[in-house]
């Protein structure tokens, strides 16, 4: 036993240690900037969120002290208890939590308050690794692939009705993962559509140019160019693109020299255009006798159908208090506390920190708490604003390597288990970094789900933390397995 | 097979890095542009940041059902203070202004930066330092404010009352605690919302929606102006005012009848369950609940032991008592066990028990019109006898003791009718479980007799027992009881205007109206007879365990198409007769005829000159 232990120090992935601890203390020093108050007790001051973070530090530590001494095998073969006691802890929450601003998602044991959705995430990607690494598993069969939603989306479910919709919309992540397993690629192409035809048809919903409604020509125009682009890509059917560019360029050249006389719904043009694309899509498909064309010209078709579908759902079907939340959650519309002027705060901070930033622990704006939740969701700010442009491209890179690093690690796993998971892991801080810095930068609507290893809180870095040395913990072990 | 998978989907490795690579080119291109292009967010801040100044709507007024008002607002100001503006200032020369010494002064500021007492504390945000100024202390602060840097007034409102009355009906609203805070985004520290009464139940209706007013200011906090000349900030919008249900004269009157006393009194329009008026004894002021008194005169009310702020018609849970009696006959006659000439004995006292529970002397048998009027003590025993010991009729005791709860709770027992008031309670109507329990499953109509008169286990609230006046008059539904009418520009809510219909087919109700006109005409009730108004009543004596007997009236006026119905408990008093049912006369002519007439004013004055409170009080 011995004899190993000292080996799984030597096999374990140090690079990814090392990224881990810079992180974490980056991470520790941004909450002192976002928190510090110069009158005011000591960075080490308990009392204070520095202070408590050193706290979540050191059991974090204790965490991957015990993760790594256990047998590798374990995670393998508790994977489904292990899932089975999370969805219970889940539910559990859903009646236990008491309404802390709105959510249901809190365990609150005496001092100490835990989030159990954040220790959701390991448990689900234990048990999709361990389903998907079956003899002959193969994710294009319906059963297969509809268990493996299942494992996905249930505690998914648990967390929506918990009123987190931040966290719950992480699980998408494992999109990611499904995809490098052999998913096939249009779903993930028709779910990011999906998402930017709904934000951007929603955000210039109300805008009109003359009497051109601006969100319904901005995503026809965005179907175009995705049909062209997918033409292009994947049939690499350059006259075909070709045809398509000059019959657009020359239908919206007309339409301009039109509207020079009398006003022109530059909508009905693209929206033809999308129509008379399909069309061709669809001759050409019954002449080459290639179904991939009838498949672009569908997802042509699809599309529009579904702008109008989203528009007459929001604007029929839902109530007015409900159509304000979705845009209010989207960042679209401002309430009085002003989901809108928080992001502006957000930005003025950053901007604010120009080259090389105001310095550590002289950022005014995190500081004159103007920014919301400065010290958890939009800690980002702080980084921004104290340390610059140079010190923010600095943690991007961080992650960036990271995450590069854990998808090398998870192509050398020998186990689909060991890869399933690895790419779970990867996904999942790929989708936390994608969200949650575009949100502090205003390019995605307001989500709040933490930056890992750089928000204040116990729950999320000891989600975080057992998450990512589960899998060192599997790959230091790859070669036994 | 695994590695074909593998190996199929290897090149999507490239797709997945690709994408990670993507994303943060992208971010670090937005992060030029927004920390190193662009020079605006940089100004913004560099020079300016924004205060958002909370402007305050002004709280929902209430109105009575005759339209005078009742609670309104006045402007109070509070003394904040952002200790890292505080410069040096003439501490001695403040302390005066502010009326407090210096030992104070050094305590309160100690106070707000002790993290444990203020957990919401930063050096940068506004501390409340003093709250609730009057106008006259702001006035003389607001001369000298120049003098010392950090200090600030916010302005705020607080509540007014034209009325001494009414107190626990109105409620009071107070500063709002960490649990509203956590709960409702709405709140920030220092906010008032309702504590108690009609400002905790309307709460949401009344307050209104905060505006903001968003300025800019400079690096040293001065005012540099408004943000887009206004563009964003957003307009306060005012509270919605309520129309209550009450009569304040009715109230006033009500309240000035029961002093000294320990009790209740509630009053509700049958036809549509607006609650008329609800006494609560002892009561108290409720502007002593406002201002910088609140603590100390809240903390008074609390500690007096004739607990002024228990809302007797709504929270106190009495043994029912006579009054009980109607629901009886009406469960009996819809359930068969009885037809209206059923007659039964009594020989000062229910036979079949060697004469307990014991009854008073009247004609013997008797039928249930004359029961009712006599409140015999012998023939609802009889009845519930009859109902669940027989095996004909149910198969075990417990089937047809839990058809007798199912009935009760239709007609608003043993549950809360869901009063627009918190804290109601439900009372007790036990089920059949209840008994098993107790008896070990043996036990019959002769082991719980006294629930038939409404003594032993079961318990109801002032306002249950008025409800079933209000059923009664109606001949057979009841409007949920409420006491607001109207909310400006909204709807009532629909729950109020439902008819509710109890499992008692409406024909058997006219008996019990009958018994009840017989009880004011002849019987138990005489007390209550009003020359030209015809009223109905039953009395009611409560067995109170610590102490003498509770006086209980219910009634309803007039015979005909009833105006109103009432519920009276006086605590300690006795027969139902001697106090409860002069103070229900008193209160039904007070209503329906505006005045009581000149003979009844010797009444009046004797019941207002009476004391009945427990003897640890005087």
């Amino acid at each position: 036993m011995r004899y190993r232990k000292t080996e799984m120090w030597k096999s374990v992935d140090w690079i990814t240690i090392m990224l881990y601890i810079i992180m974490v203390i980056v991470g520790w020093f941004s909450i002192c900037g976002a928190s510090y108050e110069f009158d005011n007790g000591g960075l080490f001051d308990p009392s204070g969120r520095p202070g408590m973070q050193i706290v979540w530090i050191a059991t974090s530590i204790a965490l991957i002290f015990v993760i790594l001494m256990l047998e590798s095998d374990i995670f393998d073969v508790f994977a489904y208890l292990i899932y089975a006691a999370v969805i219970v802890l889940l539910i559990a929450t859903i009646f236990l939590a008491p309404n802390i601003k709105g959510s249901h998602s809190w365990l609150v044991l005496g001092p100490i308050r835990l989030q159990p959705a954040e220790l959701a995430k390991f448990a689900t990607a234990l048990a999709v690794a361990k389903f998907m690494n079956g003899y002959g598993f193969k994710l294009t069969t319906v059963k297969n692939f509809s268990i493996t939603l299942a494992l996905i989306v249930l505690p998914m479910i648990c967390i929506l009705l918990q009123k987190e919709t931040g966290s719950a919309l992480v699980y998408l992540a494992f999109f990611l993962m499904l995809y490098r397993e052999g998913m096939t690629g249009y779903i993930l192409l028709a779910g990011v559509c999906a998402v930017v035809f709904f934000v951007t048809g929603m955000k210039y919903s109300e805008e009109m140019m003359g009497i051109t409604p601006l969100g319904e020509l901005m995503v026809s125009c965005l179907v175009l160019a995705i049909t062209m682009a997918l033409v292009g890509f994947v049939r690499k059917d350059g006259v075909a693109v070709r045809i398509m560019l000059a019959t657009v360029t020359a239908a919206f050249l007309a339409g301009y020299l039109i509207s020079l006389f009398t006003p022109v719904n530059f909508a009905y043009i693209s929206i033809g255009l999308v129509v008379i694309s399909a069309i061709y899509l669809f001759y050409l498909s019954v002449r080459n006798w290639v179904w991939h064309y009838a498949m672009i010209g569908l997802f042509a078709l699809g599309s529009i159908g579904f702008l109008y579908s989203v528009d007459y759902v929001f604007d029929e079907i839902l109530e007015p208090h409900q159509q304000v939340r979705i845009k209010v959650s989207l960042g679209l519309e401002d309430d009085p506390s002003g989901a809108g002027y928080n992001v502006n705060q957000s930005k003025i901070a950053i901007g604010s920190g120009g080259v090389s930033g105001k310095g550590f622990l002289n950022g005014t704006q995190t500081k004159l708490k103007y920014v919301p939740e400065q010290d958890t969701d939009f800690i980002f700010c702080t980084v921004g604003e104290e340390q610059g442009f140079i010190g923010a491209t600095a943690v991007l890179i961080l992650f960036c390597l990271f995450i590069l690093r854990l998808i090398v690690l998870a192509e050398r796993q020998d186990s689909t288990f060991g890869r399933v998971y690895g790419y779970s892991v990867a996904s999942i801080f790929f989708f936390h970094l994608a969200i949650n810095v575009g949100m502090v930068t205003g390019l995605t609507p307001v989500i709040g789900i933490p930056l890992p290893f750089f928000s204040y809180g116990g729950s999320s870095l000891w989600g975080f933390t057992i998450l990512l040395f589960i899998f060192l913990r599997l790959d230091a072990s790859r070669k036994e397995r | 097979m695994e590695n074909n998978t593998k190996y199929a989907f290897e090149g999507r490795r490239y797709v997945l890095g690709g994408a990670v690579i993507l994303l943060v080119i992208i971010f670090i291109i937005r992060l030029f542009f927004l920390q190193i292009v662009d020079n605006d967010y940089k100004a913004w801040a560099d020079s300016n940041a924004f205060l958002k100044k909370t402007l305050y709507p002004s709280r929902g007024m209430m109105y009575d059902r005759n339209g005078k008002l009742l609670v309104y607002n006045q402007p109070a100001y509070d003394v904040m203070l952002i200790m890292r503006e505080i410069q040096p200032f003439d501490t001695l020369d403040f302390c005066n202004v502010l009326g407090i010494t210096k030992e104070q002064f050094v305590k309160r500021i100690a106070d707000i930066k002790n993290r444990r007492l203020n957990p919401g504390y930063s050096s940068y945000v506004p501390q409340i330092f003093m709250n609730q100024l009057s106008a006259q202390e702001y006035g003389v602060l607001q001369e000298k404010l120049y003098k010392f840097p950090g200090f600030y007034i916010q302005n705020r409102t607080i509540r007014e009352y034209e009325y001494p009355n009414a107190a626990l009906v109105l409620g009071n609203i107070g500063e709002v605690n960490r649990k509203d805070l956590e709960s409702d985004p709405y709140y920030v520290q220092g906010d008032y919302s309702g504590r108690t009464g009609i400002e905790s139940s309307y709460e949401e209706q009344l307050r209104g929606v905060k505006g903001v007013e968003i300025l800019l200011r400079d690096a040293h906090g001065r005012i540099k102006g408004r943000y887009e000349d206004g563009k964003h900030d957003v307009m306060p919008e005012s509270g919605k005012s309520l129309t209550l249900s009450l009569d304040m004269d009715l109230q006033a009157y009500g309240e000035k009848l029961m002093q000294n006393k320990l009790g209740g009194i509630v009053m509700i329009e049958p036809e549509t369950g607006e609650i008329l008026c609800m006494v609560s004894a002892p009561t108290y002021d409720p502007s002593i609940l406002i201002g910088r008194q609140r603590g100390k005169n809240h903390l008074m009310l609390q500690k007096d032991p004739l607990k002024p702020l228990f809302n007797r018609p709504l929270m106190a849970q009495y043994p029912p008592g006579s009054t009980f009696k109607p629901t009886q006959g009406l469960v009996f006659l819809q359930e068969g066990v009885i037809t209206p000439q059923t007659q039964y004995t009594c020989a000062h006292g229910y036979t079949f028990r060697g004469g307990k529970p014991a009854c008073h002397g009247h004609p013997s048998p008797l039928n249930l019109v004359a029961a009712i009027s006599t409140s015999c003590n012998s023939y609802f025993p009889w009845g519930l006898h009859d109902m669940i010991d027989s095996r004909k009729r149910y198969k075990t005791v417990q089937e047809g003791f839990d058809i007798w709860k199912d009935h009760l709770v239709s007609m608003g027992y043993g549950y809360k009718l869901g009063v627009d008031l918190p804290g109601e309670k439900r009372g007790f109507i036990p089920n059949s479980k209840f008994y098993d329990k107790i008896y070990k499953g043996r036990w019959n109509s002769s082991t719980i007799i006294s629930i038939a008169i409404g003594q032993g286990e079961v318990l109801a609230t002032p306002l249950q027992i008025c409800n079933l006046a209000a059923t009664v008059a109606n001949r057979g539904y009841y409007m949920a009881p409420h006491v607001v009418k109207k909310v400006q520009d909204m709807p009532l809510d629909t729950v109020f205007q439902n008819k509710r219909y109890p499992t008692i087919d409406s024909q058997y109700y006219s008996y019990i109206v009958e018994g009840m006109r017989g009880a004011v005409t002849g019987g138990t009730c005489r007390g209550a007879a009003l020359p030209d108004i015809e009223v109905c009543g039953k009395t009611g004596t409560a067995e109170n365990p610590h102490g003498k007997d509770h006086s209980i009236f219910m009634g309803f006026a007039p015979y005909d198409k009833p105006k109103v119905a009432i519920a009276v408990f006086v605590e300690n008093a006795g027969f139902g007769a001697t106090y409860a049912v002069p103070i229900g006369k008193l209160m039904i002519e007070k209503y329906l005829k505006g005045d009581v007439s000149d003979a009844d004013k010797v009444l009046e004055e004797s019941i207002i000159n009476t004391v009945i409170l427990p003897s640890n009080a005087l």
